[in-house]
């Protein structure tokens, strides 16, 4: 698998205090698909040992895939305040 | 600031910048809202801007844009294991002014383009992100910006908030994001040593390539890679579709470094210095993913409505947008005018719509959503051509088979003829009749 946090060291960040996601977990830890691990293309989803998951928000992308693919209804997805989040250069 | 506008537009990419410009223009009151440090710099695509609508609103703009290349090759190119059969198209016609298309980085266009509408009088305010609506009774009559900025007020909301419209799924004009609906694409920025550009795709002064690929991608992902040439670097990326990231937990990450290690990808690549890499949802589903496109109060237009035309040889979703955009602007002023906003002045949007290319193309494509979901148009069909023509090629001292023994040789280990031509049929009646 690729470490994809290589290359976001490369992206520009505004990081907030708040996370602009929100993972209710008592959802994720009976969910046997976690579809949130792999589909993220950023890896801010990772597993825990023996269920559910964790979530950085810090290095999201704000692509909105892991909303689209959760079935749990797992998270309150919302934007980062204006001016926060992932600025794009390049793209 | 004052808080009150005759319309306020949500989101400064091509859709909301083009109805802010065209408003501006008109004289009327606009303000335009951007989530961004500054407009661009949340948008990304594969590279292409085709400018049909621009050069209509902004005569000759690619003396004035930020633009890399015009776009006068375009190569698709079916991708196996070890090897891959293009199609190349080259036309000297895309070479001469208004030019077909050009590859172009967002960040840089959209805040040049974001200008524009600035200059004919809108006014922009970036980094305020809205987070609901204000309505009263069946009206929409303006937004919520979070922080200081509070409600702001107007009568025609424009929500042109990208692929991910919660402005659209609050008002109630669409229902729950579904995978079914969308891709997802990542894309890298690759700077290549000087000439380099120039040299590995043979390009001469400001030519450029597009070159989309279609094959199997990463373990079992279904979709296709693109390479677009910049000025002195490479954008380059997969896409595919959500659903089959969900039912396949392989990652795009890895899908994307397979590409990018491909035998003829990778040569292209030498010497590169990785510059970004980024990502981003597309609607794919086209008119099956239309969300009603007004409401009192308010219209949806670019992304937001799911306004791209994604048919395997066409990926076009900015020149939509724009024409969304515009013609949200003529339908804000016209009820401006008349001094009524209601659903029923607002319906005009959907009926003008309808009479151009916008829901016309989506309307004429819409077949082609079968095939683009078809995973045999991934799994079997790319590689089955490479490895036909690898066989009818192959100087092996056997002497060479005709084609049709090769193609069944092939075929019985992989679909029967049936299947072939069933798949025929739909990609015939998605694309050619």
């Amino acid at each position: 698998m690729v470490d994809i946090s290589m290359r976001l060291k490369f992206s520009r960040y505004r990081v907030d205090r708040e996370p602009h996601i929100r993972v209710n977990y008592a959802n994720c830890r009976t969910c046997k698909q976690r579809a949130c691990l792999t589909a993220c293309p950023a890896q801010c989803y990772l597993p825990r040992q023996e269920d559910g998951v964790v979530f950085n928000y810090e290095a999201c992308l704000e692509c909105g895939t892991c909303y689209i693919v959760c079935d749990r209804g797992a998270l309150a997805w919302e934007y980062p305040k204006g001016g926060y989040g992932v600025s794009f250069r390049f793209a | 600031m004052n808080k009150s506008f005759d319309v306020i537009v949500v989101g400064a990419g091509p859709a909301g910048t083009t109805a802010a410009l065209v408003l501006a223009r008109k004289g009327l009151k606009v303000l335009l809202l951007e989530r961004g440090e500054y407009p661009g710099s949340k948008n990304m695509f594969g590279g292409a801007l085709f400018g049909g609508v621009l050069s209509q609103l902004v005569p000759e703009y690619w003396q004035e844009a930020p633009v890399e290349r015009y776009i006068h090759r375009k190569m698709i190119t079916l991708l196996a294991g070890e090897s891959a059969v293009s199609l190349d198209f080259e036309s000297a016609n895309f070479k001469q002014p208004p030019y077909n298309g050009f590859v172009i980085q967002r960040p840089r266009f959209d805040r040049w383009y974001a200008q524009e509408a600035v200059k004919a009088g809108a006014v922009l305010l970036a980094q305020s992100t809205v987070e609901d609506i204000i309505r009263e009774g069946s009206q929409i009559v303006g937004v919520r910006v979070r922080g200081r900025r509070g409600e702001l007020r107007a009568n025609v909301v424009i929500a042109a908030d990208g692929v991910l419209s919660l402005l659209a799924r609050k008002a109630g004009l669409r229902g729950d994001f579904r995978p079914d609906q969308f891709s997802l694409g990542v894309k890298e920025t690759i700077q290549l040593p000087p000439g380099a550009v120039e040299e590995r795709f043979r390009l001469t002064g400001d030519e450029g390539l597009s070159n989309e690929f279609l094959g199997r991608m990463g373990d079992g992902l279904h979709g296709g890679a693109f390479l677009y040439t910049n000025r002195s670097s490479l954008a380059l990326g997969v896409v595919v579709h959500a659903h089959s990231l969900k039912d396949k937990k392989a990652a795009i990450y890895d899908a994307l470094e397979k590409f990018k290690r491909h035998p003829v990808i990778a040569p292209l690549l030498e010497g590169g210095r990785f510059l970004e890499y980024s990502a981003h949802l597309i609607p794919e589903a086209g008119v099956a993913m239309t969300p009603k496109l007004y409401t009192g109060g308010m219209l949806v237009a670019g992304d937001a409505a799911g306004m791209v035309l994604m048919g395997g040889v066409f990926l076009e979703g900015v020149n939509f947008a724009m024409a969304a955009g515009w013609t949200a602007a003529e339908t804000a002023a016209n009820a401006c005018e008349k001094g009524r906003f209601d659903a029923q002045t607002l319906a005009q949007y959907r009926e003008r719509l309808e009479g151009s290319f916008v829901l016309r193309d989506l309307n004429r494509y819409k077949h082609v959503l079968p095939v683009v979901l078809n995973k045999r148009l991934y799994e079997v069909y790319p590689s089955l051509v490479c490895r036909t023509l690898e066989k009818w090629f192959a100087v092996d001292g056997q002497g060479h088979p005709k084609l049709a023994s090769i193609v069944k040789g092939l075929l019985n280990e992989e679909i029967g003829f049936w299947q072939m031509a069933r798949d025929g049929y739909q990609l015939g009646r998605g694309l050619v009749w």
